[in-house]
């Protein structure tokens, strides 16, 4: 659009609000975090990120994260489904509270969830009976996470579902498939992108996730304690450095599934 | 429903079933047990739980904050969404990235950098100390954490309506005469509204709601800078269970409502966008 210079007023001064705001805001102070952690010399970074107690952290962010998106697909392809396909009582109401994870405050879901899975809990007590405990473990954090990345699968699938059509399943029909190769050869293929969209920014949520998460982790170290909790306690402690380098490695792997996610989307339009 | 094709009517059915019992099991359990929890002690503690002096401390603050928050990030999404959309220019894609970050940022990350500004270690502490301006521990620090957090709301609402809106209806109110401003107010106003109020909507749900970012600026003193799901928390370590649910169904209804409200802003919004097209196909 520079070619022909067009006469819309005000992009000198709302570049320059946008620029500074952005460099106040966001950029510098994430710069900030970055210049703290650099100015420690590069063997006590290296301790502070290879030690046992943070090498579990980061094992039991991304793990949780990591198994919490994936089992996130399946649900929400489910849900996605019968949001776009099918026509029932209530179908509207269940499409909206989809968004209820975007919208509940993380602390109150972490409440809510710790008190349902916990050992007397609705679900927690008959789970509790047959040996399986929840809350104040790995399975707890999955449970959480799962929780708060659910709307992100489902809202990247349904867009992709409605306008997937009809059409190409009569076809595949006519041609003799069965219902199995139609949802395998047709329905899939073009859902897998969006479906991975959808996965990694419950991933990349997942992994930073802290509210919804601290109540039912149980936050014990080696164990159930996450890095964004290391994070805290490491600030409880005055030990800014160690916060600064735990939060940068963070910052670095946020922005990389970020990127990642940038080429998905990328691939996924062309 | 084409009759003719699709799934055979168990497996309809069943899908629908195992659909809303996801849906009932995952999502809708939760919200029922926070209203179960909160009036589990009747609805008169209820009340004195929601009236007790720390939780109106919290309920202020929490208000507070979103006041000075939303308005400002209003105006920069503003700005942002029109120097984004409607011109081009070398960095553009780089600012859009820069603006969509914090979203992608974990809420003590946020957090931890203004402390590491502003606390007492950090970059700008020991001048804050001797100037006695206190913002980490402290209402500014909270302001500042929420305002990161928040800040991407409005221009994500509104820089991909806008890029699609194109600017023949602006260029057509300059070529008649309109100033800058009376452009502003008459056609692109008007044009993004809804949207507009939208991303208001859901900054302020998350001004109000945030935790992780607040948490770490706040230092938890109660009655001063407890915001409302701070205090959830506090009470809920305490072992004040009813008391902390009676807070969190507060916050509960927000959300439903903002899911409620936002819902009719879109459909609105679409509304409007037809009739808009209709207007357009009118005069041609």
């Amino acid at each position: 659009m520079v070619r022909h210079r067009h006469a819309l007023p005000g992009f000198r001064i709302t570049l320059a609000i946008t620029l500074a705001y952005v460099g106040l805001v966001v950029v510098g102070p994430l710069l900030g975090l970055v210049a703290k952690a650099a100015s420690l010399d590069w063997s006590s970074i290296q301790a502070l990120l290879t030690n046992p107690r943070s090498l579990a952290a980061f094992r039991v962010s991304f793990g949780t994260a990591a198994v919490a998106s994936v089992v996130n697909v399946p649900l929400g392809l489910l849900l996605a489904w019968t949001l776009t396909r099918y026509r029932f009582a209530g179908r509207a109401v269940m499409d909206a509270l989809i968004d209820l994870p975007f919208a509940l405050p993380t602390a109150v879901a972490g409440v809510a969830l710790t008190t349902l899975y916990g050992d007397d809990g609705w679900i927690g007590a008959p789970l509790a009976q047959i040996g399986v405990s929840v809350a104040y473990a790995p399975l707890g954090i999955g449970v959480a996470l799962l929780f708060v990345g659910l709307p992100f699968v489902v809202r990247s699938l349904q867009p992709v579902l409605a306008a997937l059509g009809r059409e190409s399943e009569e076809v595949a029909l006519t041609l003799g498939a069965s219902p199995l190769q139609i949802f395998r050869r047709v329905i899939l293929p073009p859902l897998i992108p969006a479906a991975l969209t959808g996965m990694g920014m419950a991933f990349a949520r997942g992994v930073g996730e802290y509210g919804s998460v601290i109540f039912i982790a149980g936050n014990r170290p080696m164990v159930s304690e996450i890095v964004p909790l290391l994070i805290v306690s490491k600030l409880e402690q005055f030990d800014y450095p160690g916060a600064a380098v735990l939060g940068s490695a963070m910052l670095v792997l946020s922005l990389a599934i970020l990127l990642g996610l940038g080429r998905l989307q990328y691939r996924g339009a062309a | 429903m084409n009759a003719g094709i699709g799934e055979p009517r168990w497996v309809r059915v069943g899908l629908v079933m195992a659909g809303v019992a996801a849906m009932g099991l995952l999502l809708v359990l939760p919200l029922v047990l926070v209203f179960v929890q909160a009036f589990s002690k009747g609805a008169v503690f209820l009340w004195q739980s929601l009236a007790a002096p720390d939780a109106v401390a919290a309920i202020r603050l929490t208000v507070l904050v979103a006041a000075i928050a939303v308005p400002i990030n209003t105006v920069f999404g503003l700005a942002a969404a029109w120097c984004v959309s409607r011109f081009r220019f070398p960095g553009r894609a780089v600012l859009v990235a820069m603006i969509d970050l914090p979203f992608s940022v974990s809420p003590v990350i946020a957090g931890l950098i203004y402390v590491l500004l502003f606390g007492l270690q950090g970059w700008f502490g020991p001048m804050l100390e001797r100037h006695d301006i206190h913002i980490i521990f402290a209402v500014p620090g909270i302001v500042l954490a929420t305002v990161f957090v928040t800040s991407p709301f409005v221009a994500r609402q509104l820089m991909p309506l806008m890029a699609s809106q194109g600017i023949l209806e602006e260029e057509a109110a300059l070529t008649l005469g309109a100033s800058g401003w009376q452009m502003f107010r008459r056609v692109t106003l008007p044009r993004i509204g809804w949207a507009l109020l939208t991303g208001v909507l859901l900054c302020t749900a998350r001004a109000m709601g945030e935790f992780g970012a607040v948490s770490v600026v706040s230092g938890h003193i109660r009655g001063l800078t407890n915001t409302m799901p701070l205090q959830v928390e506090i009470l809920y370590n305490e072992y004040q269970s009813a008391a902390a649910f009676a807070l969190s169904a507060l916050l509960t209804c927000l959300a439903l409502v903002t899911i409620a409200v936002r819902g009719v802003l879109e459909w609105r919004g679409r509304a409007a966008t037809q009739r808009g097209q209709r207007a357009v196909w009118m005069r041609a």
